[in-house]
This record gives C-alpha cells, sequence and structure tokens, in this order.
C-alpha cells in the first residue's frame, strides 16, 4: 500500500474527502454569517444559535405535525429566517450605526436566551430523528464507504453556496444589495424599500444557518447547545477569509474543512485547535484575511 | 476558625460520642443542599429531576426525621467550581446545610468535598463518573454513590473480550476522565487476553466524528470503544450507524452511557450497543414500581443517577434516624455499616474510601422490533459482582486506606 | 471637528475639569472605602473576594476596551494563566510564600500578553477581537493538554500559606484585607494611568487613531504598552482568586469567561473607572443569587435577556448613567 508520512494512501483519500464535506458544511453556515457582515456589518453571534434552530425546527416538526425530511428542508429554514426578520425588525434596528461591536454584544445576548430557554424545555440529551429512508446505505468508493447522505450533503451545500455567491455578486438584485447598504439614502431616492431589504438580507443569512442546521439534523446529536461550539469555528473560517467576503468564505470553509480532516489523520487533539492557529498565521500575514479588500 | 481548631472539636465531638454522650441533631433540622448542574451540558443527568428524586426520598421518608425537620435548598452549580464553592461554603458555614448532595462535573465534587472536609459535613455524590473521587481525591467527608470509570470499563470491556472482541480501536474524548477511561480499557483488555491496536485523541467535544469512524474501520479492529460521553459519544454512535460501522462487522462499544443518550439515539440507531450500567428501571417490580412515580412527577424514566440520588438521601435518613445525630462522622459510620437494600442496590456496602461498591449490570440496547416503547431500551445480560466491579481496595490511593 | 484646536487650550481645560471631577471622585471613593473595610462583617467574606477578583479582572479588561478602544475576546486566557501558574508553584513549593506564587502567576500573564498584543496589535476592530480570541483558544487547548492543570477535574487543594511568611491566610478575614489592598493599589494605579499623560494619549487613540498617529505618537508601542498593564492585571486576579479559592479550574479559561468579562464591563460602564468595579458586583451577585433561587434553571437566559438590554437601552451602563443623569439634573 503506498504510504504518505505512515498513512495509508486509501486512508488519505478517505480522509480527504470527509474534509470536503465537512468543508461544504462549514462554507455554508460562514456564508450566512459573510453575507450578514458584509452587507450589514453586523457581527451575528446568534448564529450558531439558528444553526440549532434549524435543526430543533425539523426534529419538532417531524415530531409534532409528521412534516418530513424534504418538506422541513423549505419550511424549517423560511420558519427561522422569518424569526431572524423579526429579531432584525425589534432589536438590532434599533443599534443601526453604532460601533459594530454593538451587533456582537446584542446577539450574544440573543443567543443565550435562545440556548437557555429551550435547554429548559428540550433538556440537553439530544432529540430523535432518523434519517430519511431514501438515504440509508451507502456506496463503497474503494478506499472508503460513502453514506449517501454525505454525498448528498456536498452537493447541496455547494449548490446553495454558489447560488448565493451568484445573485450576490452577478445579479441586478445583488446589486441593489449591494448599493443598498452601501449607501442607503441614494437608493430610498430610487424608490427601493431600504429597511425591508436590510430585514431580508439578515433573514436570508440566517436561513442559510438554519438551512445548514436542517442537514445536520439526520447525522448530529440534535441538542439546544449544538451550536455553541461550532459558532467560533465558523466565525474563525469567516475571519480568515476576510469579514464580508462572499467568495472567500465559501472557498476558506472547504479549505478548512481539509486542514482540519489532515490534522484528525495526523494529530487529532490538535483539531479543533487548529483553525485557530491558522487565524492567527493568516493574520499576520494579511491583515484582513484572505479574500478581504483592505481596510 | 483554623483548620486545626476544627480537627480538634471534631476529634473532642466523636469521643464524646464513643463515650456515649447525648447526639443530637443540630438546631433540631436536617438540611440537606441539593447542588446540580441544572441548565448546562449535564443537566439531564442529574439536574433539576434530580431533585425530585430527592424530595421524593424525603417525602417516602415521612417529612421529619426523629421529630427533626427535613430541609431542602437547592442550587445550580453552573458547572464551575468556584461558583460551586462559594455555594457549599455558604451552605455550611452559615445556613447549616449537614448534606450536600447530586454533583456531577468531576471538578465540582472534588472542589466540593475538599471544603465539606475542612468543615466536617457529608457529602453524597451521586453524577460523576471520575474513579479519583474516592481514590486519590478521596476525604473522610464523602461518599461516592452511584458508578465510576473503573466498573464501566471493567464491566464492557471484559464482556465484550470474552465474547471474541479481541482487538479494539478506541475514540477516547482528549480529557482527564476520557483517559481515564482509556487506561481503565486497556488495562481490562489486555488482562482478558485482548489488545488495543490503535487510539485516536478527539478533542472535547467534537461534532463531526467521520474522520474518525473512517479510522476505527481502516484499522480493522473487532472493536470500536468510545472511551467518552454524552453528546460525543451520542454523536459518535450516530456516525458509527450512518457509516455501517456494524453492518461491516465491528461491534460499537460505548463505556459510559445513559439512558437519556439511548433515549435521544432511538433503539434503531442505538440497537446492539453494549454498555455498563449500575441500575435500569425495568429490571424488576420494586424499580418499575418508583420508575412510574418518578415517570409521574417528571414526565420521564429515570437515569440510574436519579435513582441513586433517591436511595442514597433514603439511606442516609435512615441513618440520622437510627443514630439520632447528623454529625457526618457519625452518619457516615452508620452508613457504612449499614448494607443497602432497596430498590437501587441489593448487599450495596459504602467501603472506607468512600466508594458504595454495589452490582453493576452489562446491558444490551434493543432492537427496534424489541423495544416496546420509547423507553424500553435495554436487555440485562449479566450481573457484574460488587467485588469484581469495582477497584480493589488494594489497589486504592486513598489516605483513608492502609 | 476638524477645526485647529490649540492643544494647550485642551490641556488646561482637560486639567479643569479633572480638578472638578477629582474632588467629587474622591467623596465617592472614600464611602466606598469605607463599605469595603467594614463588608466582611455583614457578608460572608469569601464571596466578597470573589466579587474583588472579578472587579479587578474587568478594570483590568476596562483599561484595554474602555480607555483605548481595543476589544479583546481573549482575557480569559491571562485570568487562567495567572491562576494556574500561581495555583502550580503554591502547591508544588512549599518554600514559596504567597505573595511569590502570586508575582509570579501576574509575571507569566504578563509575558502572555506581551505575545498576545506582539501578535495582535496591528490588527483593527473586529478582526484585533478574533485574533485575541483564537490565541486564547491556543492557550485554552495548552491548558486541556498539561498535566498539570489536571484537565477538567481542575487542580485543588492549593495552600493559601502564610503572607510574607508571616500572616496567615487561611483565616478569612486576613486573606479578605490583603486582597483588598491588592485590589485598591490596582485601582489606583489605573486611574492614575489614566489621568496621566499617558492616558490621555490612549484616549486620543481610542477616539481617532490616524490623528493620534498624524501627531506624531508611535501608537502601537502605546496599545502595546496598555494591553501589558491589561494582562498583568487581569493576571493578579486570576492568581489571587486561585489562592482564594485555593482551587483554578478550565471554566476561567474558556471563551465564555472573555465574555463575560465584556458583559460586566459593558453591564458597569466602560470608560468609566468605577463601572467594571459595579460591573462585576452586579453581575457575580445576579449569577450567584439566581443560581440559588427559584429561577435556578434560567441564569443563563436572564443574563442574555441583561446584555440585549443594556445595549438596546442603557449602553454607558450602571454608572454611565447616572453620571449622565447626576450632569443632567445636578450641574
Amino acid at each position: 500500500m503506498t504510504m504518505i508520512f505512515g498513512v495509508p494512501l486509501a486512508v488519505l483519500s478517505g480522509q480527504l474527502l470527509i474534509g470536503i464535506i465537512n468543508g461544504a458544511f462549514y462554507a455554508l453556515l460562514s456564508l450566512g454569517l459573510a453575507v450578514i457582515f458584509g452587507l450589514l456589518k453586523i457581527i451575528n453571534f446568534a448564529h450558531g444559535a439558528m444553526y440549532m434552530l434549524g435543526a430543533l425546527v425539523t426534529v419538532v416538526l417531524f415530531d409534532l405535525l409528521g412534516v418530513n425530511y424534504w418538506v422541513a428542508l423549505f419550511v424549517a429554514p423560511v420558519l427561522v429566517g422569518a424569526f431572524g426578520m423579526l429579531i432584525e425588525y425589534f432589536l438590532l434596528r434599533r443599534i443601526a450605526g453604532q460601533d459594530h461591536i454593538y451587533s456582537l454584544l446584542l446577539t450574544f445576548g440573543v443567543a443565550l436566551i435562545i440556548q437557555g430557554v429551550l435547554t429548559n424545555i428540550y433538556g440537553v440529551s439530544g432529540l430523535r430523528y432518523s434519517m430519511p429512508d431514501m438515504f440509508k446505505g451507502g456506496i463503497n468508493l474503494g478506499f472508503m464507504f460513502l453514506p449517501y447522505y454525505r454525498a448528498w450533503v456536498i452537493v447541496v451545500a455547494l449548490l446553495v453556496c454558489f447560488g448565493t455567491w451568484f445573485i450576490i455578486e452577478k445579479t441586478k438584485l445583488g446589486s441593489y444589495l449591494r448599493a443598498g447598504t452601501e449607501d442607503s439614502q441614494l437608493m430610498q431616492g430610487f424608490g427601493i424599500n431600504v429597511p425591508l431589504l436590510v430585514s431580508l438580507t439578515y433573514g436570508f443569512g440566517v436561513m442559510l444557518a438554519a438551512f445548514a442546521g436542517v442537514l445536520a439534523a439526520p447525522i448530529y446529536s440534535v441538542t439546544p447547545v449544538m451550536g455553541s461550539n461550532i459558532l467560533i469555528v465558523v466565525f474563525a473560517v469567516v475571519v480568515i477569509g476576510g469579514m464580508g467576503s462572499i467568495g472567500g468564505a465559501i472557498i476558506t470553509g472547504i479549505l478548512m474543512g481539509v486542514i482540519e480532516g489532515l490534522t484528525k489523520t495526523f494529530y487529532p487533539p490538535a483539531s479543533s485547535a487548529v483553525i485557530f492557529l491558522v487565524m492567527v498565521l493568516v493574520l499576520m500575514i494579511r491583515p484582513t484575511g484572505l479574500f478581504g479588500k483592505e481596510a | 476558625m483554623t483548620m486545626m481548631k476544627k480537627l480538634l472539636t471534631s476529634a473532642v465531638a466523636s469521643a464524646l460520642m464513643a463515650s456515649g454522650a447525648q447526639a443530637a441533631i443540630s438546631d433540631n433540622t436536617v438540611k440537606i443542599g441539593y447542588l446540580a448542574d441544572m441548565s448546562g451540558t449535564y443537566r439531564d443527568l442529574a439536574g433539576p429531576n434530580g431533585l425530585t428524586a430527592l424530595e421524593m426520598a424525603i417525602k417516602d421518608f415521612g417529612g421529619t426525621v426523629n421529630g427533626a425537620k427535613i430541609e431542602v435548598v437547592s442550587a445550580d452549580d453552573r458547572n464551575s467550581p468556584d461558583t460551586s464553592s462559594s455555594t457549599v461554603r455558604r451552605w455550611v458555614e452559615n445556613d447549616k446545610v449537614d448534606l450536600v448532595a447530586g454533583m456531577v462535573a468531576s471538578s465540582v465534587s472534588i472542589a466540593v468535598s475538599k471544603i465539606l472536609e475542612e468543615n466536617d459535613r457529608l457529602g453524597i455524590i451521586s453524577g460523576s463518573a471520575a474513579s479519583s473521587i474516592t481514590n486519590e481525591h478521596c476525604t473522610p467527608n464523602h461518599i461516592h454513590y452511584v458508578y465510576d470509570t473503573y466498573p464501566l470499563a471493567n464491566g464492557t470491556a471484559s464482556a465484550v473480550v470474552k465474547e471474541g472482541g479481541k482487538t479494539w480501536y478506541l475514540l477516547t474524548a482528549d480529557y482527564a476522565f476520557g483517559h481515564a477511561l482509556e487506561a481503565d480499557v486497556t488495562r481490562v483488555v489486555e488482562a482478558n487476553g485482548g489488545e488495543i491496536v490503535g487510539t485516536v485523541r478527539h478533542p472535547f467535544p467534537t461534532q463531526d466524528f467521520s474522520s474518525f469512524i473512517l479510522q476505527a474501520q481502516a484499522s480493522g479492529a473487532d472493536v470500536v470503544g468510545l472511551a467518552s460521553a454524552g453528546a460525543d459519544t451520542t454523536n459518535a454512535i450516530t456516525t458509527a450507524s450512518e457509516f455501517g460501522v456494524t453492518q461491516a462487522g465491528q461491534t460499537l462499544a460505548a463505556l459510559l452511557l445513559f439512558l437519556t443518550d439511548v433515549h435521544a439515539l432511538g433503539a434503531e440507531t442505538a440497537q446492539g450497543i453494549q454498555l455498563t450500567t449500575g441500575w435500569y428501571w425495568d429490571m424488576n417490580d420494586e424499580t418499575r414500581e418508583w420508575s412510574d412515580r418518578f415517570m409521574k412527577e417528571t414526565g420521564v424514566r429515570p437515569t440510574m443517577v436519579h435513582a441513586g440520588i433517591y436511595s442514597s438521601t433514603m439511606q442516609y435518613l435512615n441513618a440520622v434516624a437510627a443514630t439520632g445525630s447528623d454529625d457526618a462522622q457519625t452518619v457516615r459510620k452508620q452508613m457504612m455499616d449499614t448494607p443497602i437494600n432497596d430498590m437501587f442496590a441489593k448487599n450495596g456496602k459504602i467501603r472506607v474510601d468512600g466508594r458504595m461498591v454495589h452490582d453493576m449490570y452489562l446491558a444490551e440496547v434493543k432492537t427496534p422490533a424489541e423495544s416496546k416503547n420509547e423507553w424500553d431500551l435495554y436487555k440485562i445480560l449479566r450481573t457484574i459482582p460488587a467485588d469484581e466491579a469495582y477497584r480493589p481496595l488494594s489497589e486504592s490511593k486513598c489516605k483513608l486506606v492502609n | 471637528m476638524d477645526q485647529p484646536v490649540n492643544p494647550a487650550d485642551i490641556h488646561k481645560a482637560i486639567v479643569e475639569q479633572q480638578k472638578i471631577q477629582d474632588r467629587k471622585k474622591l467623596m465617592v471613593n472614600g464611602v466606598l472605602l469605607l463599605l469595603l473595610l467594614a463588608a466582611p462583617f455583614v457578608m460572608y467574606p469569601v464571596f466578597l473576594m470573589k466579587i474583588l477578583c472579578f472587579a479587578l479582572f474587568a478594570v483590568a479588561f476596562n483599561l484595554l476596551f474602555g480607555f483605548t478602544g481595543l476589544l479583546s475576546f481573549g482575557h480569559a486566557a491571562f485570568l487562567a494563566s495567572g491562576g494556574y501558574t500561581t495555583g502550580y508553584l503554591l502547591s508544588n513549593f512549599s518554600g514559596l510564600t504567597t505573595e511569590m506564587g502570586i508575582i509570579a502567576g501576574t509575571a507569566t500573564a504578563t509575558l502572555l500578553g506581551l505575545a498576545f498584543a506582539l501578535l495582535s496589535i496591528r490588527r483593527q476592530g473586529i478582526y484585533f477581537a478574533m485574533v485575541t480570541l483564537a490565541l486564547a483558544q491556543l492557550v485554552f487547548f495548552f491548558f486541556v493538554q498539561s498535566e498539570f492543570t489536571g484537565g477538567e477535574d481542575g487542580m485543588h487543594g492549593i495552600p493559601r500559606g502564610e503572607l510574607f511568611g508571616l500572616i496567615n491566610l487561611e483565616d478569612n478575614l486576613n486573606m479578605y484585607y490583603f486582597v483588598l489592598v491588592v485590589f485598591i493599589a490596582c485601582y489606583l494605579l489605573v486611574q492614575r494611568i489614566v489621568s496621566s499623560p499617558y492616558g490621555q494619549i490612549l484616549k486620543a487613540i481610542k477616539q481617532n487613531e490616524p490623528r493620534a498617529v498624524s501627531l506624531g505618537y508611535n501608537v502601537d508601542r502605546y496599545k502595546i504598552l496598555a494591553f501589558v498593564i491589561s494582562a498583568a492585571l487581569a493576571g493578579l486576579a486570576g492568581s489571587m482568586k486561585s489562592v482564594v479559592f485555593q482551587l483554578a479550574s478550565l471554566n476561567d479559561a474558556h471563551w465564555h469567561m472573555s465574555g463575560e468579562v465584556i458583559l460586566m464591563t459593558l453591564v458597569g460602564g466602560m470608560g468609566t473607572l468605577l463601572g467594571p468595579v459595579v460591573g462585576a458586583t452586579f453581575v457575580v451577585n445576579i449569577e450567584y443569587q439566581l443560581s440559588q433561587g427559584p429561577l435556578r434553571d434560567w441564569v443563563d437566559p436572564i443574563l442574555g435577556g441583561i446584555f440585549v438590554l443594556t445595549v438596546l437601552a442603557f449602553r454607558s451602563g450602571i454608572v454611565g448613567e447616572l453620571q449622565k443623569f447626576m450632569r443632567k439634573n445636578l450641574g
């Protein structure tokens, strides 16, 4: 067997693929953060909580109303997105124009409230959710067994990421968005409802997080605290990519998935710390991240 | 008061006690402080439902002991040893709390036991897993009631090896608890003629286990052992099921799983997993009767920790009634002298190091076809006798054992 | 804003205002001092010491955040490194007196602070916050991995020992007055720093960094010094805390602790001297009282609510709002 640094090539290929899959996941989560920061300059520390809500709503909808996975894939993000818009309307709007640090503190508080309340209702052991039948099983790729569900995750996550990038960077709607957030008075003059645009953008970023949450529901333990640890990892991804760079968040997400995957192979204990190490190194060389514009 | 003075007073007190002086319940009240994680990661293990179990015990006991009131105070430990220290210090120094019960996070249990030793009060730890609590951290002022890592490793690992699972690959949570389990499992596996072919230490906590499961599959080991707890274990099991670990012929052995974890996973995902438990609600009429009452109060089936809190509180109150005293050493001695026979344990015994040793059980998670309802989850395969299960005193590093 | 102003005039105005404020402050501080001296006879000393340690931590943090405008999201690293170093030394070297352990803990945090500062000081705004967070995560990783910290079991049984080999700190009252003296010394030090010319430069950097640069100040050097002082005081708070509680644990190194000190500072009033002290007192009390009472399962959401409310309605914090109120109503 071919070996690379004492690890068989087959194992390494498997780890790379796993890394890309996890990376697609990170990309989806960091994309929402990047949209919210890039367009609204809000540092959304409630992003992990929104991811959790996506997963939790999926489970609860199934338990209460028998809503299946496919429906949840659309309904849960819409519900959570609408909830996000409420937060924007009632809370975030009141601190518009203040230092972004306040948005960080406000959303951190919101996350504590959401997680704390749901912990009291649902406990912390996790809620049961079964894999949809059509995704049971997988294919043997020779170097690894690939569950169908993971294949689905990578395809759908990348599609959504690319779609979002395309809409924001390449379409007319995207150009309104960018212009509206850059010079709101001018756009208001053109007859565009900027406050609505802001709410919708925040809601959309939150939807992306919730969508990742729905994807996570069948494969990870669904608990009210599932988003609190992933939050800072995803933040690190966005910072490495360059706060607000949409493309940067996607590429960095995948890259970090792979780096983390390789660390899990060569020195597993450091796999949660490696992203922070990369972040320090990147910011030393490029103060605004890999794809960030110079401040 | 200085430490020395306290020791002297307590020495004098016990001397008086021994000479038959009047024992009494201080200020005619037995005050119990319930300290546990009420809102964080370990909430479901003991938490608010543990308080319910404790209150059930007091009610069943009759609400008073030898005419003295029984009072309960409770607090969230916030999983923080400093917050817990402040709470317990105030409890023992100002509020005259006689017994501190509950306690999950090992850092909390160890910190609290030191304060109890300093102030000569009693603690009964039901939630913690660390076996160091009655080993290098033992004190004459606490009892560790329900389980610890030693029998968990012992029960599951030796059973699995005996059934032919000779080669093991361990996924260890990279913190003291995981390391302790790993060391215990390694010892047991090797003693039974098995071999650890690989170990991977994953960060605590980890959400995505696919990378580690892949490494475990590539190792070709007979058994994949999970030396972790809580969300780490449930995530690992979910991922193992997704990647077809058991279908490919490997056995999954979880070293610490609570009923609440298995309930969250469901029989479909968790079926066939072997685990060690100190108690299960559906073992006999006695356990079922109590569990039904518990479920009426809380809406869920009790874990072994909940049952242990009930049982230990009952034992404590019995000892107070028998000695007519709430002095820590008098009560502890009485508890050590009285074998425990109730719905939680048969012939349980509290040793000099504070370890309550009792029979443990090797269980297997039922298949969806066998499971009749959402809480009907375990088949008990074997009873592990108390003497085999726990760390023998001959290996103890506890200062009370000589 | 952009009109040319004579720097000498500004300085004069500042000095005038300072004098008036100083007199008021002296009175407030005198009353507070009396309260602090009498407190252990009314309240539980260990709890008071906890408040003082966190108050010092928040004061240290505020020097950087409130007065220099740098939001560090990694201050837990200094609190924990101070605590662990002191705990380790006092537990393992019985010849050391307590103050030597505390000095060593503070020194460790100071060096760590210097390292953090050198790596992060040129980053701006949110990037600065994130680099400090990342570095603190690496420190956390180190503490989890190291044997000497006891991992999640924590470090226990740290002896309080004797101050200068003379004063027995096992006695809670002795310990309390020692912590109080250290706290007051640090508070006065920060007060001195803030009102010194150096403090004025820090404030200038906070208000308008490019202008401070164009005035010829070596801004990075000032910021690094502020960071190092802040880290040292945070480390001192951690060292004392480990002696008071006789334990050190991972909770102090976790990023939630870095979040908590932000909450304390914000609630009390950032950029005011007394604010962080009031904030720490408030947060530690709220957390403790709630964890004991009927709302004990709801501590986190309530703390979250306080965060939200503070940001929305009382952005200048308790002390800041009080000052505003007094200025408006009492001239």
